[in-house]
């Protein structure tokens, strides 16, 4: 089959579904690979890097989409683009299917199966071709750099000849892909970092990116984001008035704010209100990543960089993957090859549609002429956020006690073990008619018993091998007993002696040796 | 005279054996400790031979002469990775021995006591003391050497089994005769018969059938446990030869035997003890065999097993600075432990901290990984325990688990329903990054998924251990 990837209609758009890199992948796949002339141009990939890696560049987009059976793109196809589909044809795409009633009719009416990149379920398997992950982790990274860019200072602090530089506070609303991909850049550019986030199971994560996760004064119990698919759900009011003044607080002293926040399908939550913007310093820069839906600060505008009166910078930009084109396209590219893996799994160039496999079935939104979407909820849940357990520090009294209760412990377990057996050695001691010579041999017994246990506890656990060793060869001692027989009785117990001091014999030299052998290898370094 | 000689020389005898055991506690003492034994050895086999009743030198001395050449031989041409073989061979030479004697004792019974109805005299020492005992003295003779009979013969099967499973001559999987355990109890109940019976006859046929139940239960019980639980195994055997020992040196009054036997059966049964603690199972579950059942349905692994090549396990490999490996029986069966020093002396040689975590039931012996590193030529102070270990994974950049398995699942820990639940394991998920050199995909001994290859840390890499160690090899400089 073939598989082709057309230029990006939409404006401004410059990121590209295949790579050189992906299509020779995906051709290893068994799969032929076609693109439209110039559709790498603006993300830096040449048509002749194309042609270098085997791809055959199409001229005009009408031709691409009537010959190829699988079209992989970036951004949700406009009209004109799924007019073009087909029967049998394999979109792969963005699609936002929640908000795109007429499209999906319209790829049903035609037949096509329609992958859409968003649904890929979030679930670890998946994780390898979970484009919004990897487009959120260049948005967040280009967030902290864009607010560089619109920053008059320093992000780390510095003590200079020319005098001291504070550095920058940055706040990250939101820790998602986007938020840590944030939190991780602006940490190490040298900023002071703060993160937010309405789950609460996240603060490890946020710790262990370097930055201070600001926690809520908040009482009701939060809510899992493992129970939704690992997104963020709509909170309380009471939580929400919280959320808000603890932002307030905070406000004044930040120099940055990136909010990240969103709800899956729905419009993103104000967070970052008109009288917060007001409380900020001149100069301050907001960057807002939710703008496409809406923006969480107030006075985000869409695709532009707004001034406020008192000086603050609010960048709208929705398009921060699109301006690391070469980047977001090799990601984006590769997530579109590990999906087409999974589609192939016979690797024979052919699609095999498997509607039973979990991630497949949630990306699909339509499939053979039916409209599959919303997908069943996913059997595999996201991120077990795992009730942390509270390890209580003990008190030296507390600790005491312990100690105590723990000798208590030894003291009797190890007085019951010394009365059993006092007990058994007194109870063979107590059976009538026992002989003397019996007894003496006893008594030898039990003292040998105890010493082996004394002196075998302290051996060193790596050499338990060269132990057994040694033990077969001096258990070899048996040897005395065939000795002393061999002197006395008849032939058949001079034959058994004599067979018993052979095999001994064996043992003895065998088991030296070889436990020689293995402790001269032990050598210190 | 020549009694008391040999008495005391017992006695010396005696406590170099004592100092040869203890002196294992280090790497250096021991080496001091093993020509303890041996001297120990030389002097009673010395004392006996000047002391009474022993006869016949010229028979003696060429017979252990011989079975020394033998012993030399084996000691010099085995390889490290053979060494549970041959300990099971070894001991099942000690348990055949012991049944020899134990009969040789009884024939001299008989002959004593005909002798006795004849009012002849008797010859030879141990003759001698039989003729000098009391009837009562006489039963408990009796009862003691067909304890060692029985004990050694159980040893006997027990060993040549044990052996052939190890040496790969058995099927090395749990097999049981229809009726299983019942067998066992069957077989043991008649040598408690046969005992009585031959108490109250002192026939010599009794003690044939008993001979033979107890081979019986040694070959069903040892073909019945198998794989990972080797171990116990043989260290349970190691501890029955001892106390084969031990029950003829009651029989034939002779204190040494005893001493030395009682040593060495304890040293056995420490060595299970701590074997089955290791894996968190009860020795008599053990013996009897299989995994225990599972207290409910084991947990759903998710995620999948994602495999790495040499290169990608290269460049990990020069990018970290702490390196942990944890090998285990996979290594031994691949021959890789050349490799994986090798490998540790060029990491090393980059300057990075490269150690090894031993668990104690890794291989098929106790302290097997151990002498396979240390034949390798691996240093023994970065050779580490898992308690010294344990607490060091989250700070290791990179482990690499070779040919183990159940003893780097984190089921044990995480998964209350596992078979495996609460054994103590290497918590080597805990690293940054986590390589598992392994042949396929299959199931560890205990046939339990392990979910350590689903971890979003661990890369599998897969192939023989030995060669991919070489590809490795030739890609680190």
């Amino acid at each position: 089959m073939k598989i082709g990837t057309p230029k990006e209609v939409f404006e401004g758009e410059a990121r590209v579904a295949m790579t050189p890199d992906s299509a020779q992948q995906l051709q290893k796949l068994g799969y032929e690979c076609a693109i439209e002339k110039g559709a790498g141009e603006a993300a830096g990939f040449s048509d002749a890097l194309y042609e270098a890696a085997g791809v055959e560049i199409i001229k005009t987009p009408a031709a691409l989409w009537k010959e190829v059976d699988i079209i992989a793109k970036v951004r949700q196809p406009n009209e004109t683009e799924l007019k073009r589909l087909s029967k049998g044809k394999t979109l792969i795409s963005f699609f936002n299917p929640a908000g795109n009633e007429e499209g999906m009719e319209a790829a049903k009416a035609k037949g096509a199966n329609v992958i859409a990149m968003e649904m890929v379920p979030r679930i670890s398997r998946a994780q390898k071709m979970d484009a919004l992950s990897s487009m959120a982790n260049i948005a967040g990274y280009r967030a902290v750099i864009e607010a560089g860019n619109n920053f008059g200072r320093f992000f780390t602090g510095q003590i200079t000849a020319a005098g001291k530089v504070p550095p920058a506070k940055v706040l990250v609303v939101g820790a998602g892909v986007a938020g840590l991909a944030a939190i991780g850049t602006s940490t190490s550019l040298g900023a002071i970092t703060y993160a937010f986030d309405v789950r609460p199971e996240v603060a490890e994560q946020v710790e262990s990116m370097g930055a201070e996760f600001v926690y809520l004064d908040f009482e009701e119990e939060q809510q899992d984001g493992a129970a939704t698919g690992g997104y963020a759900s709509v909170s309380s009011p009471e939580f929400r008035e919280a959320q808000l003044a603890k932002f307030r607080e905070l406000a004044p002293e930040m120099d940055i704010v990136i909010t990240t926040a969103l709800i899956p399908n729905r419009p993103a939550p104000k967070l970052w209100l008109e009288d917060m913007i007001k409380a900020m310093k001149p100069g301050s820069v907001i960057v807002d990543l939710a703008a496409e839906r809406g923006g969480n600060a107030e006075g985000t505008v869409a695709d532009e960089k707004v001034v406020t009166e008192n000086g603050v910078t609010i960048i709208g930009y929705t398009d921060f993957p699109s301006r690391m084109a070469a980047q977001s396209s090799s990601l984006y590219a590769t997530n579109i090859r590990h999906m087409m893996t999974d589609l192939t799994p016979e690797k024979d160039g052919q699609i095999n549609h498997n509607m039973e496999d979990d991630v497949i079935r949630g990306a699909t939104v339509t499939f053979e002429g039916d409209i599959t979407f919303p997908p069943p909820p996913p059997k595999v849940q996201a991120i077990a956020a795992k009730p942390k357990a509270e390890v209580k520090e003990l008190t030296p009294e507390e600790k005491r006690a312990k100690e105590v209760a723990a000798f208590k412990a030894q003291t009797k377990q190890q007085v019951t073990l010394l009365a059993i057996g006092a007990g058994l050695i007194m109870g063979v001691g107590l059976i009538p008619n026992m002989p003397a010579s019996f007894m003496q041999h006893f008594i030898v017994f039990v003292l040998a018993v105890f010493i082996g246990f004394q002196v075998i506890w302290n051996v060193a656990h790596s050499l338990h091998t060269p132990l057994m060793a040694v033990t077969n060869a001096i258990s070899s001692i048996i040897i005395l007993g065939a000795l002393i027989q061999i002197g006395s009785g008849g032939f058949l117990v001079i034959l058994l002696a004599a067979l018993s001091v052979f095999m001994a014999g064996i043992n003895i030299f065998g088991g030296f040796l070889v436990t020689r052998r293995m402790l001269a290898m032990f050598q210190k370094s | 005279m020549e009694n008391s000689f040999t008495m005391a020389a017992y006695v010396v005898a005696g406590v170099l054996f004592i100092l040869s055991l203890g002196g294992l506690s280090g790497q250096e003492s021991a080496k001091r400790a093993v020509w303890y034994g041996i001297v120990g050895m030389a002097i009673a086999v010395f004392a006996t031979l000047v002391g009474p009743g022993a006869g016949l030198w010229w028979l003696s001395i060429p017979l252990i002469a011989g079975g020394g050449l033998i012993g030399y031989y084996v000691a010099q041409k085995v390889q490290m990775t053979e060494m549970p073989q041959l300990v099971a061979a070894m001991h099942s030479l000690v348990g055949l021995a012991a049944v020899f004697v134990g009969f040789n004792a009884e024939m001299t019974i008989n002959m004593v006591e005909a002798a006795k109805a004849a009012g002849e005299s008797v010859e030879g020492a141990f003759a001698l003391l039989v003729a000098k005992k009391e009837p009562i003295e006489i039963t408990i003779l009796k009862i003691e050497l067909s304890l060692g009979i029985w004990i050694g013969a159980v040893t006997f099967t027990g060993s040549v089994i044990a052996y052939g499973k190890l040496a790969g001559k058995v099927n090395s999987a749990a097999k049981k005769l229809p009726g299983g355990h019942i067998l066992n109890a069957a077989a043991a109940a008649l040598s408690l018969i046969c005992l009585i019976w031959y108490l109250n006859s002192g026939a010599m046929l009794p003690l044939l059938i008993l001979t033979a139940a107890a081979l019986f239960i040694g070959y069903h019980l040892i073909m019945g446990i198998g794989g990972a639980d080797m171990p116990v195994v043989v260290s349970m055997l190691n501890s029955y030869s001892g106390w084969a020992a031990a029950a003829i040196g009651f029989s034939l009054g002779n204190d040494l035997l005893i001493v030395v036997g009682a040593l060495v059966g304890s040293s056995g049964a420490i060595l299970s003890y701590i074997m089955c603690k290791a894996m968190n199972r009860s020795f008599v579950s053990v013996i009897l065999g299989g995994f225990g059942g599972t207290a409910g349905p084991a947990m759903e692994v998710e995620g999948e097993q994602i495999a790495i090549d040499a290169e990608g396990v290269a460049t990990a490999l020069d990018e970290a600075d702490s390196i942990v490996i944890i090998p285990g029986y996979g290594m031994a069966v691949a021959q890789a432990q050349q490799n994986v020093a090798e490998l540790t002396r060029r990491l090393r040689a980059k300057g990075k901290e490269v150690r090894f975590a031993i668990h104690p039931v890794a291989g098929r012996l106790p302290g097997h990984m151990n002498v396979l590193l240390a034949e390798a030529k691996v240093p023994y102070d970065i050779v580490l325990e898992m308690d010294e270990i344990n607490d060091d994974f989250p700070d290791t950049d990179v482990a690499i688990v070779i040919g183990s398995n159940d003893i780097v699942n984190p089921a044990a820990q995480e998964d209350p329903n596992s078979p495996i639940a609460g054994m103590p394991v290497l918590e080597c998920w805990k690293a940054k990054q986590v390589f598992v050199s392994k042949r396929g995909q299959g199931t560890g001994y205990s046939g339990i998924e392990n979910p350590l290859f689903y971890k979003e840390n661990t890369r599998m890499f897969y192939g023989d251990a030995k060669q991919s160690l070489d590809t490795l090899l030739g890609l680190i400089s």
